[in-house]
């Protein structure tokens, strides 16, 4: 990993870009609240409150953390992560392997940061197991430089058991990606719930790719996949939202949005349902193209211009 | 304050609106009758610059806007209200009143805005203005968003369809409340109840101004050869000839 800035001020640096991408940074100072702070392959901080285990292991190309919250624990605030990179180029690999204890509750509010990436690699590889009856909401916003020098590859491996409930949101407005390639599958049991939330902005010539599937293996339990993706100058954006009924009662829809502003820009939706029980119900709908002419007129009524107004919509979709 | 003359109008080769002349006063609530299909959305979209009409002129406050775009009548302190508003995502009925107020000029609050349309403050303002609101709801804050701009000319699209029975008076009172504010409005409505709150009235029939007077009399006009009409669009040339 190449070395482009003063190691001794990297903990600064590095809450600089979280507070940048939306996160705040007494949070982290705070021993009420449980976090986790990396930059390359350093854990830079880590605090653990009671019920809420935070452990990391630094590797030679990232870090190793596990979390885990014991069964039963109500966590009063979000436990915050923070990862980035500060030089203009590396490869950071997370591999995180996350326990919710059976009727535990926890909201994760992680920040990824990449201000400088110019050629960045950021590969985080998550195992998710949420109990019997808890509840886990997973909230992951990035933010980047103007450069879109950065790989990001999150693959997500997810479990959730009976009456459990995962609540995922990715969101990637702020800056330029490069090249995202989203990919996560769960699987449900009875009764559990699934929510998986993407909103992207891509600019320049960046490539997105997202490949998000549920798969209700238990009576009753219901998924929901949505994205909100807006593609302007040169980028491009492929979405897959899958959901597969195999039990019995099974709930889902896939709900995708695509926004495509200029002529060069190129979006692709893809909604996969499959049932296999006669008694699952599964929808999708899926909206992609230009902003919509109804909205637009709707604004410039009320005094907008035309690019005024796309940039009121836009922000609305993707907030 | 406007004045629309000859206006035409023809859309894939089909003529939409025919000759129309009307004209509105400061303060003024003119309202058109007419059945579905008549035209009547045809001018609001006309006169908000959605459409361009094939030949005729559209003169506002001295000034021909027959030309300019729908963001440049706005400017001017034309507004719109659709029959079927447009729905949001992620934009809060609070940021919907907050920019028309801004950009209309208007002195009222979002909060008294909807307030005026009979919708708790408290309960809409942080609402998103999309699908998770009823048809009557997102009609009453297309209105409020109108009153937060303080239009000089307000075209109202049927503003009382999808309102249930007893809360027309309300409609009723926030169209009278612009125009005493000094706005125009130009009021589209299938409602006899409501078309008589304005000053003056027209029937409109296949793109034609079949008759322009009192609303009482227009009203009536439209109970005698609309409301049961089995040939919508073809008016008697008789009507036609006396108009």
């Amino acid at each position: 990993m190449s070395e482009t800035f003063d190691r001794s001020r990297e903990f600064e640096a590095i809450v600089e870009a979280y507070e940048r991408g939306g996160g705040d940074p007494s949070v982290l100072l705070d021993r009420r609240f449980a976090s986790f702070v990396v930059s390359g392959n350093r854990i830079l901080s880590s605090n653990s409150v009671p019920g809420v285990v935070l452990e990391g292991q630094e590797t030679e190309t990232g870090v190793r953390a596990y979390v885990k919250v014991e069964p039963g624990t109500k966590v009063p605030f979000p436990v915050h992560l923070c990862f980035g990179m500060l030089p203009r180029e590396g490869l950071q690999e997370i591999t995180s392997e996350f326990e919710i204890g059976e009727g535990a509750n926890v909201k994760f509010l992680a920040h990824c940061s990449f201000p400088n990436a110019a050629n960045v690699r950021h590969i985080m590889d998550s195992r998710v197991h949420v109990g019997h009856d808890a509840e886990m909401e997973y909230s992951e916003t990035h933010f980047h430089g103007r450069r879109g020098g950065t790989e990001v590859v999150p693959r997500t491996e997810v479990q959730v058991e009976a009456g459990g409930r995962f609540r995922n949101q990715f969101k990637l407005i702020t800056g330029r990606v490069g090249k995202l390639n989203i990919e996560l599958n769960s699987e449900l049991k009875e009764g559990a719930v699934c929510d998986l939330e993407v909103k992207v902005y891509g600019r320049g010539d960046d490539e997105i790719r997202v490949r998000e599937s549920v798969y209700l293996n238990g009576t009753g339990s219901r998924g929901l996949v949505r994205s909100r993706i807006v593609v302007t100058e040169e980028a491009q954006s492929e979405v897959l939202g899958e959901i597969v009924g195999n039990a019995p009662f099974t709930r889902g829809h896939v709900d995708c949005v695509e926004i495509v502003q200029g002529e060069r820009a190129k979006a692709k939706a893809l909604p996969l349902l499959q049932v296999l029980d006669p008694t699952a119900k599964l929808t999708h709908e899926a909206a992609i193209g230009s902003v919509d002419k109804r909205q637009v007129q709707t604004l410039m009524a009320r005094g907008l211009s035309e690019e005024e107004a796309v940039e009121v919509i836009v922000r609305g979709l993707l907030k | 304050m406007l004045k629309v003359q000859d206006l035409s109008l023809n859309l894939n080769g089909k003529p939409i609106l025919r000759n129309i002349n009307l004209s509105i006063h400061r303060g003024e609530i003119h309202s058109i009758l007419g059945a579905n299909g008549t035209g009547k959305t045809s001018l609001a979209y006309v006169l908000m610059g959605l459409y361009r009409p094939t030949s005729g002129r559209i003169i506002f406050e001295g000034e021909d806007i027959t030309k300019l775009s729908v963001h440049e009548r706005a400017k001017r302190g034309i507004t719109l209200a659709w029959q079927e508003p447009a729905r949001f995502e992620g934009l809060t009925v609070g940021e919907y009143l907050h920019l028309s107020r801004e950009r209309g000029g208007g002195s009222l609050s979002p909060e008294r805005c909807l307030e005026m349309v009979g919708l708790t403050p408290s309960l809409y303002l942080g609402r998103p203005v999309d699908q998770t609101l009823s048809g009557g709801e997102r009609k009453r804050i297309e209105l409020a968003s109108v009153l937060a701009m303080e239009p000089k000319l307000a075209i109202l699209d049927e503003p009382d369809s999808g309102i249930d029975a007893p809360s027309l008076d309300q409609v009723a009172n926030v169209i009278r409340t612009l125009a005493k504010g000094g706005s125009s409005v130009l009021l589209i409505t299938h409602h006899e109840q409501i078309a008589e709150i304005a000053d003056r009235a027209s029937s409109l029939c296949g793109g034609i101004i079949l008759k322009t007077a009192s609303p009482e009399e227009v009203v009536r006009f439209f109970r005698n050869h609309c409301r049961e009409c089995l040939h919508v669009n073809r008016p008697e040339e008789e009507l036609v000839r006396n108009f």
